[in-house]
């Protein structure tokens, strides 16, 4: 082949390349574009106030209703009790696999903490309903059967994992010579850990606490199967509840009309849930790229 | 033992525990599982067809909407997705353009699943018309892995030495020629886990499916991309929400066959992992 | 030179390519499928139905969706099924969507259904609920305020209520609130709201506190871990709890009423598949209504659906308008009145 048509190969090929790298620009426009648009046209028929600050959800209902806060509520009821589960004992196990543990445990609890990351949604949704529920209602007389906090639990399991890793990458990258400066100066194990590397590895920590709460927001066949589909503004784990992303399924699965306004709520409550998880992805991406190890 | 050291102990003690009894929550969890499911998984139901009597039920339509749904998936994103990471990785640059493209892959990969389900129901149901096909299906799981399939190519990419890329370029070649017979199968088992995790992601999915309207009665095992279609995991919701003792063991297997899967799936992805180790230190 | 793998590769892109490329050519291609699409009270029914159908005809396929009954009428109006589930008659705002679409429709009742009021089966305190108390309770200005059992009744505990019920695409919804509060689509929204009628059993049967209304077909299947309510229709009558007698003679009153599958008469004329499905659903629907926990038409009502469906009569005998009395008791009227020609 000649040098020429080389080239022109090659730009094509490079094209092509290109085009394939752009897609994902495309779809984060596709996202934002298919959201905005009936967002608006939702803004059109409801106002913001209502939407923002409103009280009761109701928006299929006879009497309709259109205040989101049941929903978020709900969400961060949900999210908050994983994030209690999650983050001590990520942290932990994270401090221990990092500091404490020989290599043959290391070898062994990593793959399987990899595994408790890697099963389906769906399945963590049949265990809390099924298994976890019966379970607290043992020693929870008035747990009902839809409940935020069996659904909140499993969910904390699930996110666990990877406060663990993240927690733990962030803890290998401190310098030994800071973990070293502190056993020469006749630190334990734990008061090296807690006092010098994790204070250092703080960013990093911070990161991966705020990536497991992105999460766990956004997750939604455990809520979905098992938190229950009642929107309700309510601080109690043991009713009950609807959370933003168990609201679009409920939805999707029902089949109302496109074009109407409890349609475009589907979308609304999407472009809400999609604006918060992309905002704290945003500062864990930043914590994450800070240096880690320095010290104040 | 003074105070810290107890502390230490103790802590020490503390991490095992919480390790010990996160694993042991998984292995309630499949404990659970295989006591209600093991006695219902049989050929029987691997092959059988839904039915209002959970003892006749069987999951092969959503069986095979799976490994449709995945291999569809795997098309559309494995072509994009790597063509991105090379064209990231080796083309790329360190320029504004690329940086931008980098954070943006990072953000789509952090988006909930069910957002995704809400663009694939906006372009691929409700503007391309394809309804409830697995097309639309498969295309909105694709564009789910997308970023992940991108984001392990790129390190797959990246663990190649840039003696071999500087070695080739030396001896004459095009950057193409260089990238298509030195970096690409020296890359190739890193790409090939990356995008087996990025498929086992996809067969997990439910909320995406049932979002562009995936149906949960299909009693038919799908015959082309345009067919309506079910899938495993919605198959799991659906008799998850079925109070009767026998679908409850239904959803069980169907959760076990699920795993099996995934198992299998990952397995290779490990093996794969192990010949790129012995690859590169040989 | 193209090593095997980079052969694989390109292979693979082609396969793709021409995988796409052959999706657009596929647009007109002959449906070998009845889609059917709608209540997910009647889908049970449809489903067995459709389970010894596909084995006595084995060349046609039946999907079945569960959007609801309003959600199935939208999808039978546009063309888009050709058989809609309807757990209640077909509305004159869809009548009108329909004749609108040149959509026609056969009407065919295929069963009697009732609406079970069900509490936990540790619940002592209810042994019947009035009409008037459901009224009081699930009207709209109940939201937000009839939160506990004393408020329905004085006698009953001061404890939270806890409530489950229909989906509002649910024609076990438009129906329940048309009857008790006498407006349909009249009702409270802060409530367990599913079109899954499972979601229902399993809310109510894991918590004491709770109340809930849905199908009698999902009472019937998990009874055991529910308890019914008796009815009181009128002041001064007698409380009836549900049961299959009472529902097929419309003792059980209001809450009992046929429920539907309306089919599309152009694509039952034109599809020889679809026909065959139809008279196969009226010839054995009563077979298979005890089984999956419905109540079988009796004999004069089954008779005239069957002389109905053969001469392929169109149109609804309930004139678009959900009666408070017992459906049953009108459509067994309405089929005497009006015997196919």
């Amino acid at each position: 082949m000649s040098r020429l048509a080389q080239r022109a190969r090659e730009r094509v090929i490079e094209g092509g390349l290109a085009v394939c790298a752009g897609l994902s620009l495309v779809t984060t426009a596709g996202i934002v574009a298919v959201l905005t648009w009936e967002t608006v046209a939702f803004f059109r028929d409801v106002s913001p106030l209502a939407f923002f600050t409103g009280r009761t959800w109701t928006p299929l209902f006879f009497n309709q209703q259109f205040g989101v806060l049941p929903l978020v509520a709900g969400t961060l009821l949900v999210a908050a009790i994983a994030l209690a589960t999650a983050v001590p004992a990520g942290v932990i196990s994270a401090l221990y696999l990092s500091e404490y543990a020989p290599p043959r445990v290391r070898r062994v609890a990593k793959p399987a903490l990899e595994v408790l990351a890697g099963i389906p949604t769906v399945v963590y949704g049949y265990f809390a309903l099924l298994f976890v529920t019966p379970w607290l209602q043992q020693w929870i007389p008035g747990l009902t059967g839809y409940n935020a906090l069996a659904a909140g639990l499993v969910l904390g399991v699930m996110v666990l994992p990877l406060v663990s890793s993240l927690s733990e990458d962030a803890l290998s990258a401190v310098p030994p010579g800071l973990r070293e400066a502190a056993f020469a100066l006749g630190a334990t194990r734990l008061q090296a850990a807690v006092g010098v590397v994790l204070p250092a590895a703080w960013s990093g920590v911070s990161a991966a606490v705020i990536l497991a709460m992105s999460r766990a927001i956004g997750e939604t066949m455990i809520v979905a199967i098992a938190a229950g589909q009642q929107p309700r503004l309510t601080a109690s784990p043991l009713v009950p509840i609807e959370t933003m992303t168990a609201y679009i399924v409920q939805v999707s699965l029902g089949d109302v009309p496109a074009g109407t306004t409890a349609y475009r709520t589907i979308f609304a409550v999407g472009t809400l849930l999609f604006a918060g998880t992309f905002v704290l992805n945003l500062c864990s991406d930043w914590l994450r790229r800070r240096v880690p190890g320095a010290v104040r | 033992m003074t105070s810290a050291r107890f502390a230490d102990r103790a802590f020490h003690l503390l991490g095992l525990t919480v390790l010990v009894l996160a694993l042991g929550m998984l292995g309630a969890l499949l404990v659970d599982v295989a006591r209600d499911g093991l006695g219902r998984v049989s050929w029987s139901f691997l092959t059988g067809y839904p039915s209002r009597r959970a003892s006749a039920s069987g999951l092969l339509p959503a069986l095979a909407g799976s490994l449709w749904l995945v291999g569809l998936t795997a098309l559309m994103a494995v072509p994009v997705g790597v063509g991105a990471a090379i064209g990231l990785e080796e083309y790329g640059g360190r320029g504004r353009l690329a940086r931008l493209a980098e954070v943006n892959i990072a953000n789509l990969a952090g988006v909930p699943s069910v957002v995704y389900g809400l663009l694939g129901l906006g372009v691929f149901v409700q503007v391309l018309r394809w309804d409830r096909s697995l097309l639309a299906g498969a295309g909105t799981l694709a564009l789910l892995i997308l970023p992940i399939v991108i984001i392990t190519s790129r390190e797959a990419l990246r663990g190649v030495p840039a003696s071999v890329r500087e070695a080739s370029l030396a001896l004459g070649a095009t950057k193409w020629q260089t990238v298509w017979h030195q970096v690409l199968p020296m890359a190739l088992p890193g790409l090939l886990t990356g995008l087996i995790l990025a498929v086992s992601r996809a067969l997990g999915e439910t909320a995406p499916l049932i979002v562009i309207g995936a149906l949960s009665y299909v009693p038919f095992v799908p015959d082309g991309p345009r067919s309506p279609f079910t899938a495993l995991p919605i198959q799991i919701y659906t008799w998850v929400s079925r109070p009767r003792e026998g679908f409850r063991a239904n959803a069980a297997a169907t959760i076990l066959v699920l795993l099996a899967v995934l198992l299998v799936i990952n397995g290779l992805a490990i093996v794969a992992r192990d010949r790129a180790a012995r690859r590169r230190s040989a | 030179m193209c090593a095997p793998l980079q052969r694989s590769a390109c292979a693979l892109a082609l396969l793709a390519a021409s995988g796409l490329a052959g999706c657009g050519s596929d647009a007109a291609a002959v449906r070998t499928v009845v889609a059917v699409d709608g209540s997910s009270t009647v889908a049970p029914l449809t489903e067995a139905v459709a389970e010894d159908f596909q084995r006595a005809y084995p060349g046609t396929r039946v999907t079945i969706g569960v959007a609801g009954t309003g959600g199935g009428f939208r999808r039978f109006c546009r063309g888009d099924v050709d058989v809609a589930n309807a757990s209640r008659p077909i509305t004159r705002t869809e009548t009108a969507a329909c004749a609108a679409a040149g959509i026609r429709f056969l009407e065919v009742p295929v069963a009697y259904d009732g609406i079970v009021i069900a509490v936990h089966p540790s619940n002592t305190w209810v042994d019947a609920l009035s009409v008037d108390d459901l009224r009081r309770l699930w009207r709209h200005e109940a939201e937000g305020q009839v939160l506990r059992w004393s408020q329905v009744r004085g006698s009953f505990p001061d404890r939270e209520m806890h409530l489950f019920g229909a989906g509002v695409d649910s024609g076990t919804f438009d129906y329940f609130t048309g009857v008790v509060t006498g407006v349909p689509r009249d009702s409270r929204g802060d409530y367990t709201s599913s079109e899954n009628d499972n979601t229902l059993v399993q809310g109510v049967a894991t918590d004491p506190l709770a109340l809930g209304y849905f199908g009698f077909a999902y009472f019937e299947e998990h009874r055991e871990y529910l308890k019914a309510v008796p009815i009181v229709a009128a002041p001064g009558t007698t409380a009836v709890p549900p049961s299959r007698d009472a529902i097929r003679a419309g003792a059980y009153h209001p809450l009992s009423r046929p429920i539907f599958v309306y089919v599309n008469a152009d694509a039952l004329a034109a599809r020889a598949d679809l026909a065959a499905f139809v008279d196969y659903y009226a010839e054995h629907a009563a077979d298979v209504a005890d089984d999956v926990g419905y109540v079988a038409l009796d004999a004069a009502a089954l008779r005239a659906v069957r002389v109905r469906v053969a001469a392929r009569t169109t149109g609804s005998l309930f004139g678009g308008r959900q009666d408070s009395a017992s459906l049953a008791r009108t459509l067994t009227a309405r089929l005497a009145l009006d015997p196919a020609p």
